[in-house]
């Protein structure tokens, strides 16, 4: 594969076709865990990883696979990633494992997986595929981290709260900006609020790129 | 389908399945002693803040009773007794209930109550109150759940165990107030339970 083709893959993942933000899948996760920083890097690592390796196995696979038993056998590989996942996580990070709770267990309901799965592992070689597991997890993980931070800087007025749940020590409360921040951001709505500001961010650099790159907005508008 | 490629399907099928149960199983190998010991330790770790830093024998979790409901514990799932010895003489107990009366979903608090009947200490273990109002229960988050150490059944009276605005003797949360109630009512339960049980606690 050429170098282009990884960075074309990788954009497609990190930005054109983000599985949160184009795609919006995996909305329960990204919506459920990303009350802060620290959360949302975990998830997201945790999916990064099994979007990875269902990619590598089923392209690996890909040519004993027949269609009839495609999904049964994707079902199996992912299931079979998100327990060592969840394994992994008890033994080494066992106080995230206990924040994320069943978020862990739930990546193998994550349609983001099993639709990279059937659209793009299954008809492509080995490395393309894990190229674009990571640039779909990576993807998936820097928007359930920004949202995190975002959600956490407003909600708690702070930021890399209980940092120690990955690397380990004493509880810490991170960066403290203020007292108490606007609680509604941290709440459920907040999470949809975030999410939506994220999606119209994203438009809207869209658009401006298209239009600075020589469109005009009504050529914009036939395009829709 | 032909019946000779069912079968190859069938056998692709059962391939997969045990090179993906391998690596399920071969994971637990790695990870089972980890998980134990993390277990364990957290257990410790969330027993030792309701004990007040009084001195003990062993392990706490060593010594533990599970009184399945109905009993006359608040909450009706499994309470948990663990009973600390210093010295092999009976040095405390703590009690893991429920309050069924909070304000979304209940409310797990470890009671830890010295052999004499004094709070040694109250923490939750588990709770979904509200983020910002009722989880300032949380011992990380305000000093509220620290205020019943020290106090028992009598200090104060059973009619005081409540909050200031119900005409009692204990501090109230801002916003929240179906939260402390809860709370104060669990722990003056379990109180009462310890002074009426406590002989045949230490028995067991």
């Amino acid at each position: 594969m050429t170098s282009g083709g990884i960075t074309q893959h990788l954009q497609s993942g990190l930005w054109k076709d983000n599985p949160g933000l184009v795609q919006l899948l995996g909305l329960c996760p990204l919506l459920a865990v990303t009350t802060s920083f620290v959360n949302g890097l975990g998830l997201g690592v945790a999916t990064l990883f099994v979007l990875t390796c269902s990619n590598a196995l089923v392209s690996a696979s890909r040519r004993w696979i027949r269609q009839e038993i495609r999904i049964p056998i994707y079902v199996l590989i992912i299931a079979s990633l998100v327990t060592c996942t969840e394994l992994i996580f008890k033994a080494w990070f066992p106080t995230l494992d206990r924040s994320l709770g069943i978020f862990i267990p739930l990546i193998v309901t994550n349609c983001a997986i099993v639709a990279r799965a059937e659209v793009f592992a299954s008809r492509n070689r080995i490395g393309a595929s894990i190229i674009d597991g990571i640039g779909m997890g990576a993807g998936f993980a820097l928007l359930l981290m920004a949202i995190g931070a975002f959600r956490e800087l407003i909600g708690q007025a702070s930021i890399l709260s209980r940092l120690d749940m990955i690397t380990g020590g004493e509880p810490s409360n991170g960066l403290s900006f203020a007292d108490s921040g606007f609680l509604l951001a941290i709440l459920p709505p907040g999470a949809f609020f975030s999410l939506a500001l994220a999606v119209a961010l994203k438009n809207y650099i869209d658009r401006r790129r298209r239009i600075s790159s020589g469109l005009t907005p009504r050529s914009l508008r036939h395009s829709r | 389908m032909t019946d000779k490629s069912v079968t190859k399907t069938g056998v692709t099928l059962a391939a997969i399945a045990a090179i993906c149960t391998a690596l399920v199983a071969a994971t637990y190998q790695l990870t089972e002693q980890r998980i134990a010991a993390n277990e364990k330790a957290l257990l410790e770790r969330s027993l030792q803040p309701a004990l007040g830093g009084i001195s003990y024998d062993g392990s706490v979790s060593e010594s533990q009773i599970v009184l399945q409901a109905p009993h006359d514990l608040p909450g009706n799932d499994p309470a948990i007794i663990y009973r600390v010895y210093a010295e092999e003489q009976p040095a405390a107990a703590l009690f893991a209930v429920t309050a069924r009366d909070g304000f979304s979903g209940p409310i797990r608090i470890l009671v830890g109550v010295e052999f004499d009947g004094r709070v040694s200490g109250v923490r939750i273990l588990q709770h979904r109150e509200t983020p910002g109002l009722g989880d300032k229960i949380e011992s990380a988050r305000s000093d509220w759940i620290f205020q019943f150490e020290d106090r028992s059944i009598g200090d104060p009276v059973v009619a005081q165990w409540a909050i200031k605005s119900d005409g009692g003797d204990f501090d109230q949360l801002t916003g929240a107030s179906v939260t402390p109630r809860a709370i104060i009512k669990a722990v003056r339960n379990t109180l009462l339970y310890f002074d009426d049980h406590r002989d045949e606690i230490f028995e067991q």
